[in-house]
């Protein structure tokens, strides 16, 4: 395996010689997914209230494939310590997303709006 | 030393149940590790421009909206030429641990080719908007579009200049276990940014554009 | 051709900020004058400025901490004695544009640049020590991450002479920090510091993970590392984690006050609580950050000083993981009064709640491992046992504020401040200074005057109390903090304790100087010749002190917990005189000149001079250049180099 499959990965320097057909597959679902998302984008194809949801899945899905497929996480012995980086990194990233939005979202619930506070200074 | 803890308290030697005790990892290991933990450290710098893009989307303070902005067009292209550069630059590693040194070059070019490409769609797209007034002052939502994609679009930039630098590094010195250390280095960062401009894309692009 | 600098940079009108300057200026060329004089430029620069060993660049990082807690005291003092006097109709003797600077620098300089140069560099110090390796993962790169913490320590501290330093509070909230409210070079200063400093310590946090992840003696699983290295992994994890949030939002800010974007401003659909959240999601895993590394010296040290096994390994090691993640969720703390619902603010005060358990296990740990040890109360025990204490009260305090409802009373006022000075001071400062007396034997070949320890210990634990403790009272009172005068005639008492406090904490700085000084001349009847002083447990006991460049001549091969106990008690070890060449690698410049430049382009975007901006760039991508192009050519130490130093410490310690 090249990439990560070679330089984190196995400890022997042995290349597999199927990284050819390894990228090619990862591109070939890489076009299939960008595909499915613009479809879904553009067209009436999906429940409308659903497009941003199904947008986020075939997005998580294409990184997916990326990370499989040209980086080649977790396809060898010594792959352990990379998805468990790779574990921790995702799980800050979705608190630091989720969390922000959802904190934002929620700022206002105990303030008073502008217009409010117009009306009591009157 | 307390006298009484004598051999008999102590405990066993344990066998090795895991590769975790196998000693110091080899050098390719240890920097593609290093590398692999920069980039998630990236990631996350990523996450809070994209948390905050997310916040800030609807803030156009009178200014144009995503809506009004964006055209799916150009997003599709630029998103072929990056995730063919990705391929390339793929290829490009294939054929340097076969030691086929001209598909290397050539796979190299084309990666260039095909960032450069992106790079110069992003700019043409950003310099529209200016020229409509819709530049990074104009509204918070703005600000925190240019900023994501701009750096997402620095980074392109800079690993076009790395890019060509580790080729001429290449060309000089040939394949030594260190210069194919950094070439592998620069393939993960290559395709560490089409992760970042799936997310980019999806956000940003199809998502605004609706 | 200066941009925004003239001479009216110079605070020639305020006679404090004067008489700063000059003593830095003096001191400085003081120093400079000696190294001239006694021709020590070419050891220094050869062995200490361009050195890539891990060792070193650790020293250097608790130096550069020791010289800025006496820095950032200065201001803490500064603070009490204004507070002691400034009640009712006395104005006290500083006006609050200086006032506000004071408690800026205080706050910054005490976190950023005395916690964490402390913590890293313990860490570096330790860690491949621990280990039982040579050195770290990156060495040219650890150098690098040194060089930039010390340049963003010199900027902040050339602002005190050329200019001023931000007014904002130590974490710059927007608007106040916006180019609208804050119109001076001071938030320039602060951001230009922290980002070149932060960069710095991002890429030592990468560079500690990926050392512990990969670079182990044979033997050493995970679950054989010291508990102190577990420590440091989790805290180095947070650094990568947390890091980059901090470079992102510091970025935004740069971009609305030196490009006029909108990301906080109060107009153009700018939100400065997205500022507020960023900056949390970033501090809070950086309380961690420093507090975790203490966690873990306290671990070693009451193990050793016990003589009895950590107990609870395993417990230990979970709780460290589990606060290594806990921590990243529960940022909105710092915030519940700025307006979230009670949804958002229950979830947020009820993890905050639930990471008080996994640290609550630990005290349990140390305490248990005290149970039926043998304890010597050595000056790292007492900085433990005083640790516990107060650690527990500031804990309690900390589950306190934790409730939202408590907390919409006690935010913002000098509770507040009293409840994180003392989770601060209790766990990161106690063990930092722990860890210091713990392991500056195997730095630097001989023990720390031990009388001088205790005063130091017991002047800081007192004055701790003194200090702190009115502050709580006072807080619950009203007393706002960051607040420069009170009408209220019934606080001065509590604030005149807390300066005696102060005062006596002084006494305890100026007590580890002594001591510093003191040991050093007497080092000669100090030395420790075994490596061992302390009848240590862990791998770094196992080698000479100091130990040479390399570490170990042959790594050490682990097949237990408390890897060099388990050798003493088993004789085994060292048995063959034969050793295996080894490759070191060579010094390196990057760092320092890394730094030169960072410090040209942070002071030249602080005052507007783009063509020197340009210079410095340039010079900096030379560097990177020079570093990318370089071909890797070691030092080779050969197998008879080491047989014969190993065979002189040998000799000259180990009896037999």
């Amino acid at each position: 395996m090249a990439q990560i499959g070679a330089v984190v990965g196995a400890a022997t320097e042995h290349e597999s010689s199927g990284s050819f057909w390894t990228y090619t597959a990862g591109l070939g679902f890489a076009l299939l997914l960008t595909a499915a998302s613009f479809i879904v984008a553009q067209t009436d194809l999906l429940w409308q209230p659903g497009v941003a949801a199904g947008l986020v899945v075939l997005a998580v899905a294409q990184m997916g494939v990326h990370l499989v497929f040209f980086l080649h996480i977790g396809t060898d012995a010594e792959g352990t310590n990379n998805v468990l980086a790779l574990t921790f990194g995702v799980i800050i990233v979705a608190l630091v997303l989720a969390g922000s939005l959802w904190i934002m979202e929620h700022l206002n619930a105990n303030m008073l709006t502008p217009t409010q506070m117009m009306d009591m200074q009157r | 030393m307390s006298a009484e803890a004598g051999l008999a308290a102590l405990p066993a030697a344990e066998p090795l149940r895991s590769r975790s005790g196998a000693g110091p990892a080899p050098v390719r290991i240890v920097v593609g590790y290093g590398f692999w933990i920069f980039l998630l450290s990236d990631i996350i710098l990523f996450s809070a421009l994209f948390a905050t893009y997310a916040v800030q989307q609807g803030q156009t303070a009178g200014g144009p909206s995503a809506h009004q902005l964006f055209g799916l067009r150009n997003a599709g292209i630029e998103t072929l030429a990056l995730l063919f550069s990705s391929y390339t630059c793929g290829l490009a590693i294939v054929a340097m641990e076969q030691r086929r040194m001209s598909a290397f070059y050539l796979c190299f070019a084309l990666t260039f080719v095909l960032g450069a490409t992106f790079l110069g769609l992003e700019l043409t797209e950003f310099a529209g908007f200016v020229a409509r007034g819709a530049g990074p002052t104009r509204s918070g939502f703005l600000s925190a579009f240019f900023s994501l994609v701009g750096l997402h679009g620095a980074h392109v930039t800079v690993g076009l200049l790395w890019l060509i630098f580790l080729v001429a590094q290449t060309a000089y010195r040939g394949p030594l276990d260190y210069v194919r250390r950094r070439l592998l280095c620069f393939s993960l960062f290559w395709h560490a940014l089409d992760i970042i401009w799936v997310g980019l894309l999806t956000m940003v692009y199809l998502m605004g554009a609706r | 051709m200066l941009g925004k600098l003239t001479w009216q940079a110079i605070p020639w009108h305020e006679p404090p900020a004067m008489a700063a300057s000059a003593f830095i200026i003096l001191g400085i060329l003081g120093i400079l004058i000696l190294i001239t004089r006694k021709g020590w430029w070419g050891y220094l620069w050869n062995e200490w400025l361009t050195s890539v060993d891990h060792k070193r660049i650790g020293v250097m990082y608790v130096l550069l901490a020791l010289v800025l807690l006496v820095r950032g005291f200065s201001d803490a003092i500064m603070m009490r004695t204004q507070l002691a006097m400034a009640a009712g109709n006395a104005p006290g003797y500083l006006p609050p544009e200086h006032y506000d600077q004071i408690f800026t620098a205080h706050g910054t300089i005490m976190i950023f640049f005395m916690a964490m140069p402390f913590v890293i560099g313990l860490m570096n110090f330790v860690v491949p020590l621990q280990l039982g390796v040579r050195d770290v993962a990156f060495p040219v790169l650890n150098s690098v991450s040194f060089w930039l913490t010390a340049a963003g320590a010199l900027l902040v501290n050339v602002s005190l002479v050329v200019g001023e330093f931000a007014r904002t509070g130590w974490l710059a909230y927007p608007p106040l920090s916006e180019l609208a409210f804050s119109p001076g070079v001071g938030v320039d200063y602060y951001l230009w510091a922290l980002q070149i400093s932060g960069l710095g310590t991002l890429l030592a946090g990468i560079n500690m993970v990926t050392t512990i992840l990969k670079l182990r003696a044979p033997g050493m699983t995970y679950m054989r590392m010291p508990v102190f290295v577990w420590t440091a992994l989790c805290s180095s994890m947070m650094i990568v984690a947390a890091f980059p949030i901090l470079t992102a939002t510091f970025g935004m800010l740069l971009l609305d006050r030196y490009a006029g974007m909108h990301f906080f401003t109060t107009d153009g659909g700018g939100n400065f609580m997205m500022y507020v959240n960023l900056i949390w999601a970033w501090g809070h895993p950086e309380v961690y950050i420093l507090a975790l590394p203490g966690f873990g010296i306290f671990s070693e040290v009451i193990a050793t000083f016990s003589g009895k096994q950590l107990f609870g390994y395993r417990s230990m090691v979970l709780a460290t993981l589990a606060i290594c993640v806990l921590s990243n969720m529960v940022w909105l703390h710092h915030f519940f009064t700025m307006g979230a619902g009670a949804d958002v603010n229950a979830v947020f005060g009820i993890m905050s709640m639930i990471i008080a358990i996994p640290t609550g296990v630990k005290l349990f740990n140390w305490l248990f491992t005290m149970f039926r040890g043998r304890i010597r109360f050595e000056v790292p025990v007492l900085w433990t046992i005083g640790f516990m204490v107060t650690f527990v009260l500031g804990g309690l305090t900390g589950v306190l504020l934790a409730v939202p409802p408590a907390d919409f009373q006690l935010h913002n006022s000098l509770f507040l401040v009293a409840h994180f000075h003392n989770v601060i001071i209790g766990a990161v400062l106690f063990g930092l200074m722990a860890g210091y007396y713990y392991w500056f034997p195997k730095a630097f070949g001989f023990t720390l005057h031990r009388g001088l320890g205790v005063v130091s210990f017991w002047c800081w634990f007192i004055g701790f109390y003194l200090a702190f403790f009115p502050l709580y009272a006072v807080g619950l009172l009203g007393a706002t903090r960051r607040m420069q005068h009170y009408a209220d005639l019934s606080w001065q008492p509590y604030m005149i304790v807390a300066e005696v406090g102060a005062v006596v904490i002084m006494c305890g700085i100026i007590a580890t100087i002594l001591q510093l000084v003191i040991s050093i001349r007497t080092r000669e009847s100090r030395r420790d010749l075994t490596g061992d002083p302390w009848e240590g447990r862990t791998l770094e006991w196992a080698t000479a002190s100091p130990p040479p460049a390399y570490n170990f001549a042959r790594l050490p091969t682990v097949e237990s917990l408390d890897a060099f106990w388990v050798m003493k008690q088993r004789h085994t070890g060292n048995t063959s005189n034969v050793y295996p060449a080894i490759e070191m690698p060579r010094n390196s410049a990057n760092g320092f000149l890394t730094a030169f430049f960072a410090v040209v382009i942070g002071f030249s975007l602080v005052w507007h001079i783009w063509w020197l901006v340009v210079l410095g760039l340039a010079g900096a991508a030379v560097i990177l250049v020079s570093f990318g192009w370089r071909e890797r050519v070691p030092v080779e130490v050969s197998g008879e180099q080491l047989a014969a130093d190993e065979a002189a410490w040998r000799g000259a310690g180990v009896p037999g």
